[in-house]
């Protein structure tokens, strides 16, 4: 259940989605969850199927980490945290093995401190991610970035629940 | 990307009858200059002019924190000129400086305003104008009127014939937002809508001939730089590279532009000519610059890095050269702006858990905060020098708010309605003089 915990995003919701999303990875109930594991995807047909595999398209399946597709940062950190590195590396992976598909990477910031640092913040913070999922084999040309730094944010709220939400990254396929 | 487009944006004009900013001191300063300001008397036939010259005059004086102004009520006497005038009656109520006027038909639609200011205590005149008006100007009459009270008692020229320039988001009635970016006189009054967009509108910049405005404005979600004429509504688009086109900040002769750039693969400060669009690389660091702005002389600028790994200002000749930190005090200074004398930068300053606004004196590299808010930012200066407007958040809503240079007069600018006011900034002093409507 190692890929497991690198899903811990936050609520039980997500955490539950995350359990699932082992089994399309291929770590699920093998208790191997180290890189091998998830290239292999025999185990991951198998391990789909007992469960009931999906056969839509994977980015609509809800029980993939494809599902998740905001990434939340750090107070002024663009560095993508350990609990959400598997998601951006599942997307990048989906992206290598799907090259006509394209995503936008939106950057946002929470809303202290200047507009245009922030603006810059975010723009650092949907690079983070471009770059991660470009490690996965995902090419510059699938990714589109863009920052709204704190223009846009996804709650209202002057503490720290909501600028936790708006310092983020966006997946919009 | 040197193909400039010329496009023409529709104006969406606002007049409003009243004003759209209430202005409220919050904060007194201490050894104001008590003033009284005698309503105007009105010596044609009907009932004459439309605004109150003297209310006008009277609230641009108090709101500098420079004066303290004598209720109407308070009033002994309502003289209208220098021979109506006992002293005796200002002196007993402790008023320094007293001001009279009177309004006169000027033809078929004009005005003639007069005015006389004098020294209660020397019972002497010490200025007195008599000023050609419509009733279109009679609002920028009295600004010109406060200027030149301003002035003669301060030796500094006043900055109430000014305007100031905002953001403004608008809830709209299909539940998303309107952001505008608006043109209004320095007291909040006669706000004009000059651009009307449902994406972001950031840093708003005045041109130096106070004609123009630069902004960023996002098209088709990408963050583009536009120079828009205020007057007519003509704007050209002027960087739309790959990535940010941020925080324009004109050069004080009007020819070039700085700005932030992440075409080249994250922020820098470049410098375009708006003449010949050659575009110039002024930094090269992998961490974040931006917010540049010009010193009053051209020869530096000041702007925002994380270069030591928390945002702090940075000065740079504009010739390029030698880089220099002028920010330690805390982790995270930005958005500085020069002073309109060079001496002092505006910036955003990190003060526990709060931003607040900040002067720092160049000289001495001394750090004041001037603003008591969780979330104050965006300062800018009065072309004067006097004052700073900047945003700051007050029960979950943006609004604008001033602070005397020396930190002790602070006012809340309040708008009527909804909507929530950043980014603003003042414009310089008028060039060309009063437009005529």
């Amino acid at each position: 259940m190692k890929l497991c915990s690198l899903n811990q995003i936050a609520a039980a919701v997500v955490l539950s989605l995350a359990v699932a999303g082992c089994s399309t990875l291929g770590g699920g109930g093998s208790g191997s969850g180290d890189g091998a594991a998830v290239s292999d995807a025999g185990s991951a047909t198998s391990a789909a199927d007992a469960a009931g595999a999906w056969r839509g398209n994977p980015l609509d399946n809800p029980n993939s980490p494809l599902a998740i597709r905001t990434i939340f940062f750090d107070y002024d950190e663009s560095q993508i945290r350990e609990d959400h590195r598997e998601v951006v590396i599942a997307h990048g992976k989906y992206l290598a093995t799907n090259p006509n598909v394209t995503v936008t990477v939106e950057g946002h910031a929470d809303e202290r401190g200047s507009r245009e640092y922030n603006i810059a913040l975010g723009e650092r913070r949907a690079n983070a991610v471009r770059s991660l999922m470009m490690t996965q084999g995902a090419s510059d040309n699938q990714i589109h970035t863009v920052s709204y730094g704190e223009e846009r944010p996804l709650m209202v709220g002057a503490d720290e629940d909501a600028w936790s939400q708006n310092r983020r990254a966006e997946l919009l396929y | 990307m040197n193909k400039i487009l010329v496009l023409f944006i529709v104006l969406f004009w606002h007049f409003q009858a009243f004003a759209a900013l209430t202005i409220e001191i919050t904060e007194g300063a201490e050894g104001a200059l008590p003033l009284a300001v005698v309503p105007f008397g009105w010596e044609g036939t009907g009932v004459g002019p439309s605004q109150d010259i003297a209310a006008i005059v009277s609230g641009d004086l108090s709101r500098s924190g420079r004066f303290k102004t004598l209720p109407e009520s308070d009033m002994l006497a309502r003289p209208h000129s220098d021979a109506e005038v006992e002293f005796r009656d200002w002196k007993v109520l402790g008023m320094e400086n007293l001001v009279v006027g009177r309004i006169q038909p000027n033809g078929a639609d004009g005005y003639l305003v007069r005015f006389q200011l004098f020294d209660v205590f020397k019972g002497s005149l010490l200025t007195g104008y008599s000023i050609p008006a419509t009733e279109a100007d009679l609002r920028a009459t009295a600004h010109r009127i406060a200027d030149l009270i301003y002035e003669t008692l301060t030796g500094e020229k006043g900055a109430f014939s000014t305007r100031i320039a905002y953001v403004e988001s608008i809830p709209a009635a299909d539940g998303k937002t309107r952001v505008t970016l608006r043109v209004a006189d320095a007291d909040g009054y006669n706000p004009q809508t000059i651009l009307n967009s449902p994406d972001p509108i950031l840093s708003p910049a005045w041109s130096p001939d106070g004609l123009r405005l630069a902004y960023v404005s996002f098209v088709r979600g990408k963050p583009v730089i536009f120079v828009q004429e205020v007057f007519t509504g003509q704007r050209q688009q002027v960087a739309a590279y790959n990535g940010i086109n941020g925080a324009p900040a004109w050069s004080p002769d009007g020819r070039q532009l700085a700005m932030t750039l992440s075409k080249d693969g994250n922020p820098e400060i470049y410098i375009l000519n708006l003449a010949t669009k050659a575009l110039r690389r002024l930094t090269d660091h992998y961490a974040i610059d931006t917010e540049p702005a010009w010193s009053p002389d051209g020869r530096n600028i000041v702007f925002t890095s994380d270069r030591g790994g928390k945002p702090q200002i940075y000065r740079v000749p504009v010739s390029g050269g030698r880089l220099e930190r002028l920010t330690f005090e805390g982790d995270y200074n930005a958005r500085a702006s020069y002073s309109p004398d060079g001496k002092s930068l505006v910036l955003v300053t990190r003060q526990g858990k709060s931003y607040r606004i900040g002067a720092l004196q160049l000289g001495s590299g001394r750090l004041q905060v001037l603003s008591g808010g969780v979330l104050d930012e965006s300062p800018s200066f009065a072309p004067n020098g006097n004052m700073i407007i900047y945003a700051t958040k007050t029960r979950g809503k943006h609004e604008l708010a001033a602070v005397s240079a020396d930190g002790r007069v602070r006012q809340r600018l309040t708008l009527e309605g909804g909507g929530d006011v950043r980014e603003p900034v003042w414009s310089p002093f008028a060039k060309s003089n009063r437009r005529n409507q």
